[in-house]
């Protein structure tokens, strides 16, 4: 049953000459990577509890939640800055407070836990969260150094494997990238935590997988076709490895988008970034870390002879 | 293209092997002692609370200058040398004062000299430019002593916490001053927190009868609040501590029958019986303080010498407060106070449904991706997707082996590693499929596939790891969760799909010896 594949993306002899399109790839990414710096700058990312601290404190009411009474006893217990809010059903309801010092942190958890429970009673806490300020600053800088060192050690990686162009524009693309996936954060309004650092470190090392890929290839062709102009041989490069990008990143999609749908509130938001950034990473290869590579590569990558670190590939 | 038997067997050893390995979580551990290992729940799946403590250095460091002031004062008055103006500087680690007359000075420092250090270089003593003599704790020893009280308040906070009969807490240390303590189960941690927020450090002290210094006490006198105020005003007391709560063998919360008040009563070891008996015999008619943490829970007027070794406290206590006070007392003070820097806990309920939510996702994508494989490679398709299972098979064992602890974004990480994972195959079906396309023979085509695609999955594995490896060392807690199902993900990920689908197809040609491939 099912003994031959039923689909397939495109033909074999399929060839697109998606170079034709290099500076609009690459015009429409730098303005999307400006505004998403623009987004960034104003109104900037939402900081979650992470990396911001304070508390949330998510209490399912036995009733649909009455707002007024919540706040009116909030505020008796000298929390009037409480932001209260609803979210999926209204018998949910959130509650947030900025991250005073620490020990005041600690303390006021406790504090809307009980008033909570003593204004609308029948209430079941479903998670009470307090981070202090200099442990979410240093949530922070480990986010932040994990997301850096990625990065450099991704370039060496790739660096020792090819030659310098493909690092640099690998990185240049994935740089790219994450300023877009920063936008998309920024107009979502998703919570930029933790857990959204790893969404994206994935989102980075899928890019990259993506870009190895093509990589690979363009550096197999180069010693196979010794006079084909650089341009072409990318082009034909690209046109071989689609029916596998297009593979992998439909699988990866698929994977991660019963995530989005069903994965609830914590992982709701990691998912579509996932999905964002896998639709990102797919389209970069082509028309950004390729074109990248033949403006820095050309009349420069070696022909023919073995690449520095010997023929990966025997061919 | 050819697997020997032994290549054979080795391959599907490891899948039983992983099979075997993933049982103990769906079965209950039978009677017979065999290894049983399994995977644990995070947090945010079973529901519990999670405490990041922060351990007081700098009070750590005030009390040791505190104790070597005292232990000066004692040496300048053995040596009849005058002082004045003790003052502490915890920030810098110094104590100085001021000799009553410079040419003191060298005498002074030959007495100081002479104090009994814990260590070697434990401090060192010196004369300031401003005429006071200063001593001086080295980083060394302020660090030693750091690390001891760490490991020391671990100790103590895990018996307090045994004491309330918590389920599998977990309490590790993390960096230099920080504690972490995990609590299944328990979503309020609100006891816990009031438990190792206490010091409970406890001492016997006599009160300064002195009217006079109930308002102006003298060097060597604190003036003590009452820890309930509604008590009375704040006494006068003795710094020097008659008999150290430290001295207790047991304690224990009692309902005392007479007034129908809960007390803590207490037993005293040998030392502190001693002491206990010595003080009370000489200070008849004197008041005696039980000082809580620096607060004075009550001050009784000795009656009769205590020489039995047990006494009683009454502090106008719940239920509640006396059994954890009996229960600090007999776990011990901690070094130094502790202080939560974050706390996070999740109710039972979320922790089912984010269960739920996990299996779903986890069932869902796996069985889009199954049937994206089958539609799009056919029979290779149906290998990969076979090798998929062993896959989550093979994750899932590694997790029981290490007993890892599964967290919500550990499922999606394993989710995530079962999209990637078909990567490699279908990078080796393409490349299968150009080589057809040019004209190669079945075999011809298959070998060149897995050769060529070979170097460009162990590159794409290889970044994905790195990236990875970074998150588990500067992630906390859930997020390293993530990253560890990720990366053990991606090494069986190389384990199935270059040994185990590559070893289907190839049997799977030998058997049939096909003359065109389903590609």
């Amino acid at each position: 049953m099912l003994g031959r594949p039923l689909l397939r993306f495109v033909r074999k002899d399929t060839h697109i000459n998606f170079m034709r399109g290099r500076y609009m790839g690459l015009l429409v990414s730098a303005v999307l990577s400006v505004a998403s710096l623009i987004l960034f700058i104003h109104p900037g990312l939402t900081l979650g509890l992470d990396f911001k601290g304070g508390i949330v404190v998510e209490a399912k009411t036995p009733t649909p939640a009455d707002f007024g009474t919540l706040r009116a006893a909030l505020a008796a217990h000298g929390l009037p800055h409480a932001s209260i809010q609803s979210f999926g059903a209204p018998d949910d309801v959130l509650i947030r407070l900025d991250a005073g010092n620490n020990k005041e942190t600690q303390s006021v958890v406790d504090t809307v836990r009980h008033t909570v429970a003593d204004a609308l009673p029948g209430t079941t806490i479903l998670r009470a969260d307090a981070v202090g300020a200099s442990v979410s600053a240093e949530l922070f800088r480990n986010g932040m150094l994990a997301l850096g060192i990625s990065l450099a050690m991704i370039l060496a990686y790739i660096w020792v494997r090819f030659e310098w162009e493909f690092a640099l524009s690998a990185v240049v693309t994935l740089i790219l990238d994450l300023t877009k996936t920063v936008g998309f954060l920024v107009l979502t309004g998703f919570e930029f935590d933790l857990v959204m650092v790893a969404a994206i470190l994935t989102i980075l090392g899928y890019s990259t997988n993506d870009k190895v890929v093509v990589y690979d290839r363009v550096r197999e062709n180069l010693r196979k076709y010794r006079t084909m102009p650089l341009m072409e041989l990318i082009n034909l490069s690209i046109n071989e490895t689609l029916n596998r990008t297009l593979g992998t990143s439909s699988t990866v999609f698929l994977a991660a988008l019963p995530l989005a749908l069903w994965g609830g509130a914590t992982l709701s938001g990691f998912a579509w970034t996932m999905l964002f950034g896998i639709v990102v990473g797919t389209s970069s290869s082509i028309f950004i870390a390729a074109p990248l590579l033949l403006f820095m590569g050309e009349g420069r990558l070696k022909r023919g002879a073995k690449t520095k670190t010997g023929a990966a590939t025997a061919s | 293209m050819y697997y020997s038997r032994l290549k054979l067997a080795s391959v599907l050893g490891v899948c039983l092997l992983g099979l075997l390995l993933c049982l103990p979580n769906g079965i209950r551990k039978p009677s017979l002692s065999i290894p049983w290992r399994q995977i644990h729940l995070g947090l945010d799946l079973r529901g519990g609370s999670y405490l990041l403590m922060q351990v007081d250095l700098p009070s750590l460091t005030h009390d040791r200058l505190q104790t070597l002031s005292e232990n000066m004062r004692d040496a300048l008055l053995k040596d009849h040398l005058g002082y004045q103006d003790f003052r502490i500087d915890a920030e810098r680690a110094v104590v100085s004062y001021l000799p009553r007359t410079p040419d003191e000075t060298q005498a002074g420092l030959k007495a100081l000299e002479a104090l009994p250090r814990l260590s070697a270089g434990e401090f060192t003593v010196a004369r300031q430019d401003d005429g006071r003599i200063a001593l001086t704790l080295s980083p060394e020893s302020i660090a030693a002593h750091a690390r001891e009280a760490v490991t020391q308040s671990i100790e103590i906070v895990r018996r307090r916490i045994d004491g309330t009969g918590a389920i599998d807490p977990e309490i590790t240390r993390q960096g230099d001053d920080r504690i972490v303590v995990e609590l299944p189960g328990i979503s309020d941690p609100e006891r816990i927190k009031a438990l190792l927020g206490t010091t409970a450090k406890m001492s016997f002290r006599l009160v300064d009868s002195n009217p006079l210094h109930a308002t102006y006490p003298p060097t060597g006198v604190s003036l003590l609040p009452m820890a309930n105020p509604a008590d009375g005003p704040a006494l006068p007391v003795y710094d020097h501590v008659d008999v150290d709560g430290a001295d207790l063998t047991n304690a224990g919360a009692t309902l005392d029958p007479k007034t129908g008040e809960w007390a803590v009563s207490f037993t005293f070891d040998s030392v502190g019986t001693r002491a206990f008996s010595s003080v009370t015999q000489t200070n008849v008619g004197q008041r005696f303080a039980i000082v809580l943490d620096n607060k004075i829970i009550e001050a009784p007027v000795i009656r009769t010498p205590i020489t039995g070794g047990e006494g009683q406290i009454t502090g106008g206590f719940t239920a509640q407060k006396a059994t954890d006070l009996a229960l600090m007392l007999r776990a011990g003070a901690l070094p130094a106070p502790l202080a939560v820097v974050e706390q996070r806990s999740i109710g039972p309920s979320l922790g089912a449904d984010s269960i739920r939510a996990g299996m779903i996702s986890l069932g869902v994508g796996f069985a889009l991706v199954v049937a994206f494989m089958v539609l799009f490679y056919g029979r290779f398709g149906w290998y990969a997707d076979l090798a998929l299972l062993a896959n989550l098979v093979l994750m899932a064992a590694i997790l029981s082996l290490f007993e890892a602890t599964l967290t919500l974004p550990g499922m999606a990480g394993m989710l995530l590693t079962l999209g990637m994972a078909v990567d490699a195959n279908i990078l080796i079906n393409e490349r299968i499929r150009e080589e057809v396309a040019r004209g190669r023979t079945p075999l011809a085509a298959m070998q060149a596939g897995f050769e060529r695609a070979t170097s460009t999955i162990v590159d794409s594995n290889a970044t994905a790891l790195l990236a990875h490896v970074m998150l588990f060392v500067f992630g906390t807690g859930p997020v390293r969760g993530f990253a560890l199902t990720i990366t053990i993900g991606i090494v069986t990920t190389l384990f199935t799909t270059l040994l185990l689908s590559r070893m289907l197809m190839a049997r799977w040609y030998a058997l049939t010896r096909p003359a065109s491939l389903p590609v």
